[in-house]
């Protein structure tokens, strides 16, 4: 076996055994997405609205979760497991250990979607004007966005700090990214905020794209660019191995 | 004469102020066991670290296997195995998962089963790195190393925590290793295991290189005298010898073993009315040895 699909096939195997990490990246965004869906207690409009506002919304949470959150925490560990130095002196490299990094989370992406997407048809969604293009382009986008953020923040803090941080983190972003709450209903001060998060952006796209119902589809193509452009440059520049 | 599979240069570590290594210059030879002795902080892990590649050396040169470590890492790591002192292993992976990943990571040279079987972990095989003891980890981590067929091998404290029957078992792969062409270089605070399977030693002690060599070389001609206090009797003063000496629980040892230091101690002791129980000269020990050169100082338990 190739040293790079030897390490793929150990990161998806770390993902299937982690039962916190399948919950973070399937099980909380299938909740939500049914939960809030069915039970009309977000102000998102009737329950057909519910859906419609939610689905993409949840899809974007999907993208954050893995690439940012779940990257993030097991790469902290791995970090302070003394696992990425112990790589580090094998014929790997830094570079095929990133590659593998990254299609992990693509893989687990692309089971989120297959999952997710069906469940929000058969809640009744109906996205109307739909470009799959644009929807692919910005979760691509907010893939090396995200994934950036849970990096950097992993190869600064010790594991235990950085599974906090990468936790509130998650938090604020979701309750600030119009992922479940719309925009509109914040307070001003925290929409001008929420517009310029990464989360904000992707969710503005996602949904711009998967229904044409994005807020401001100009500004967040630019702001999830910039974070893109951003945060690895930044994880890159500081992200310490041990 | 072929070129030492290590060779260190006056290398110097430099943490900003602190002089961590301050012109250390050794070399280890293929086929052959070194160990690495120092008490607490003094750079030995530095050196090796720089050995290994993972750190940038301030000054001098170094060439594992011909490479610079610090340039040719890459390339070096193909050649080159190694053992952390802890961690290094995904705590939630199977150990057959780990062993297989890092045999494919240096193409299949060896199989995960017989690496297993090797290193007595074939009933752990599905078991993870977070059930297992001390010992356990430590034959995985030393597995991993040998998944590499190295011709140099680093191993920072292989047998720290390990039972009697795993600590042979850890000594007989190493002598393999020599045996197959393997230089293998150990860091290790335990003397007395340096003492059964290396076959050279170099001592540092705060950031330099205070004696290397073959350990008879290094024990030299040093004799020393130990006894026992019989029960209830406390060490006399016995600085009246001129000569190191140090107790240790009811044992005392004197660090020479000559005519007049053996005749001066007999009568300090018809003095005090002490009876020396088990009274023994010899050659000294490696603890002996590393005591004088140290200055008393303890290998430790932590990294340096």
């Amino acid at each position: 076996m190739k040293p790079l699909i030897a390490q793929l096939r150990t990161e998806l195997l770390l993902v299937l055994r982690n039962g916190e990490q399948l919950l973070l990246t399937l099980g909380i965004p299938v909740l939500l997405l049914v939960f809030f869906s069915l039970v009309d207690v977000l102000p998102t409009g009737g329950e057909a609205d519910a859906v419609n506002f939610l689905a993409p919304g949840i899809l974007a949470l999907a993208v954050m979760s893995t690439a940012m959150v779940s990257l993030g925490i097991g790469t902290g560990f791995e970090r302070g497991y003394k696992v990425l130095k112990r790589l580090g002196a094998t014929p790997l490299g830094r570079g095929r250990l990133l590659m593998a990094k990254i299609a992990a989370v693509v893989a687990v992406e692309v089971l989120q979607f297959a999952v997710l997407i069906p469940v929000a048809y058969a809640l009744d969604w109906s996205p109307g004007r739909t470009n799959w293009f644009a929807a692919v382009g910005a979760v691509a986008l907010g893939t090396i966005a995200f994934g950036g953020i849970g990096l950097l923040i992993a190869g600064r803090l010790r594991a235990e700090v950085n599974l906090g941080a990468q936790n509130g983190l998650y938090l604020v972003l979701l309750l600030l990214g119009g992922m479940i709450i719309p925009f509109a209903e914040l307070p001003e001060f925290l929409r001008a905020v929420a517009r310029v998060l990464p989360s904000g952006a992707l969710a503005d796209l996602t949904r711009e794209a998967l229904g044409g119902d994005g807020d401001r589809p100009g500004l967040s193509w630019i702001v999830l660019a910039s974070w893109a452009l951003v945060s690895p440059l930044a994880a890159s520049r500081l992200f310490r191995w041990e | 004469m072929s070129a030492p599979a290590l060779h260190v240069d006056n290398l110097r570590v430099q943490y900003g102020s602190l002089i961590a290594v301050d012109g250390v210059s050794f070399s280890a030879e293929a086929g052959t066991i070194t160990a690495v002795l120092g008490p607490n902080g003094a750079g030995k892990t530095s050196t090796i670290e720089v050995c290994e590649g993972y750190r940038q050396r301030s000054g001098g040169e170094v060439r594992v296997l011909g490479l610079d470590p610090g340039a040719s890492q890459r390339k070096l790591a193909e050649r080159m195995g190694v053992m952390l002192q802890e961690g290094g292993v995904y705590p939630s992976a199977r150990v057959i998962d780990v062993i297989g990943l890092f045999c494919a990571l240096y193409g299949g040279r060896e199989d995960p089963q017989q690496l297993l079987e090797r290193v007595g972990l074939t009933e752990r095989a599905r078991s993870t790195w977070r059930r297992m003891s001390g010992g356990e980890r430590q034959r995985l981590s030393l597995a991993l190393a040998l998944s590499a067929r190295p011709d140099i091998a680093f191993l920072d404290e292989p047998t720290a925590g390990v039972d009697v029957d795993g600590r042979a078992l850890i000594r007989s792969i190493l002598r393999e290793l020599a045996d197959r062409g393997c230089c293998v270089v150990l860091a290790t605070h335990e003397l007395a295991e340096a003492e059964r399977v290396a076959d050279r030693a170099v001592v540092f002690d705060r950031g330099r290189l205070i004696a290397s060599g073959s350990l008879d070389e290094l024990r030299g001609t040093q004799r020393s005298i130990r006894f026992r206090l019989p029960g209830g009797t406390t060490a006399p003063d016995l600085a009246a010898l001129a000569v190191p000496y140090r107790v240790e629980g009811d044992t005392v040892i004197v660090e020479d073993a000559s005519n007049a230091t053996t005749a001066a101690l007999m009568a300090i002791l018809d003095a005090h009315g002490i009876e020396p129980v088990d009274l023994r000269a010899g050659q000294s020990s490696l603890e002996d040895t590393f005591r004088r050169l140290t200055g008393g100082g303890h290998p430790g338990d932590e990294p340096s």
